[in-house]
Order: structure tokens, then sequence, then C-alpha cells
């Protein structure tokens, strides 16, 4: 870690979702955000890393989770790791259609692209890189970098 | 904090009071077995007052999903009650707000179960 930059490198657990959602939650207090962009930006980074510790390694004690977080001069970029099979978005249903609104998956990328400013999926056979982006309007905090 | 429930009866419907918040692990589970604890006993018509519940997940607006056609499938009636600001957005954003019956008043909640 250094400067503007963090980055952790997590075990696929439940327990990491929470703490990669706490992490979130605080970097985006310290870069100035609003209470309701923090809780955007905090719930973004839940859902990908649920869909990394799920759907991407599927709990398997040998694969990580990374996730990195950058404060740019104009945005947080949040970058989340898995070393899955790959994530196919064309495989995953509209949920706001007539006939997927009662599924009980399914709307975790839905929100993400919802909740962040620009959303870049990146799969490949190492596993999905996902990259969280959201538009700086304040100053951070305390004028402070964040740091771990 | 994990969800919290307690439920109570008023005129034959359960109200399931909800603390905390629903999301993927503990949450979604404290609810999912509350549900089946009521449906397991005949009890069909049930409120969630949702009024204390601060965060949800996508895991748990599949929670809800779930519990609102379960209890359907049995013939029963689910409804919600008291969104915070941060779970109505959600079920905004989601279109699940047309789908649930939403009501914001405890007695004219209990009164519209048929």
């Amino acid at each position: 870690m250094s400067g503007d930059r963090l980055s952790y490198k997590l075990d696929s657990t439940l327990e990491t979702v929470d703490s990669a959602e706490q992490t979130a939650n605080r970097v985006a207090t310290e870069s100035g955000f609003g209470e309701d962009e923090v809780m955007q930006i905090s719930m973004a980074v839940r859902e990908a890393t649920v869909n990394a510790v799920l759907h991407g390694n599927a709990y398997d004690p040998e694969k990580k989770v990374e996730l990195e977080f950058e404060r740019t001069e104009s945005d947080l970029v949040i970058t989340i790791r898995d070393q899955g099979r790959g994530l196919d978005e064309k495989h995953i249903p509209n949920p706001l259609a007539p006939e997927n609104l009662l599924k009980t998956s399914g709307r975790g990328i839905f929100l993400i692209r919802s909740f962040m400013d620009d959303v870049k999926i990146t799969p490949s056979q190492s596993g999905t890189e996902i990259k969280l982006i959201k538009h700086v309007h304040g100053t951070p905090a305390g004028g402070k970098e964040a740091s771990q | 904090m994990n969800l919290k429930t307690s439920t109570r009866q008023v005129d034959g419907v359960n109200i399931v009071d909800c603390s905390g918040r629903i999301t993927l692990g503990e949450g979604s589970v404290v609810l999912r077995d509350q549900v089946k604890d009521l449906l397991s006993k005949g009890q069909k018509k049930i409120l969630l007052n949702l009024g204390d519940v601060n965060y949800i997940d996508s895991s748990g607006i599949g929670e809800l999903v779930s519990a609102y056609t379960t209890v359907k499938n049995q013939g029963g009636e689910l409804k919600l009650l008291n969104l915070t600001k941060k779970v109505h957005d959600l079920l905004q954003i989601t279109k699940l707000y047309t789908v649930f019956d939403v009501k914001d008043d405890e007695t004219a909640a209990v009164k519209a179960f048929r």
C-alpha cells in the first residue's frame, strides 16, 4: 500500500464480504462522499465481493479475493478480482424483465451498475476483474488520504 | 447488526417486527426461518414490519421475494410495513415496489388482510 492506494488480499469467506463493505464505507467517507453516496459505494462493493466469493471463487479456501481502492484526482476507483472461471455478463438475465421480477437472485450486477458512475467487468480464464468508478465531488474529510 | 425478529398477533395477522440488516448469511436465514415457522403453524397472514431495517442487500431482496412467493403459494398473504427510505428506494429501482403490497400504517395494514 502506498499513497492514495489501498490493497487487500482476502479469503473467500462471508467475513470478507462484511469487511470489504466496511472498508468501502470508510474510504468513501474519507474521500468526501455524502451519506447516500457512501451507502451506494459500500453496497456496490459488497455486491461485487459477494460475486467474487460465491460465484467466482465458490468459497474455495485456496482462492483469494483482491480488493483495491484508488483515489485519483477525479474518481474513487475500486477494483475487485477473483480467481474463478470468469463472469459472463451475457448470461445474467435482466432482473427488471417482468418474467424475472420474482426471481430470488440475479440483482447484484444491476445494483452495482445503478449505484456507480462507471463499471468495467473484465472476465478471463484466471478470474474476473470488476472496476467500480465513482466521480469525486467533494474534498476528502479532514484533508487526509485514506489509510489502512 | 444482524437481523432480529419478534412476532405478535393483531386481529389474526402475524406482525413480524424486524430490526437490523437483511443480508447474505445470517440475516437472510433469520427471516426465512421466521416465515417458515409461521407457515408451519398454519399462520398465513404475515405483515413484515421493516421499520428498523436499515440495510438490505441483493440477497436480502431475494429473501423478501422468496418469502412473498412462498406465502402466496400456500394461499396466504405477505405485506410489508414501514419501509425505511433505503429499503423503499431499493424496491423502487428493482421494480419490486409494485409487486409487494407496501403499507405505512399498521392498523390499515392489518385491516387490508382478507
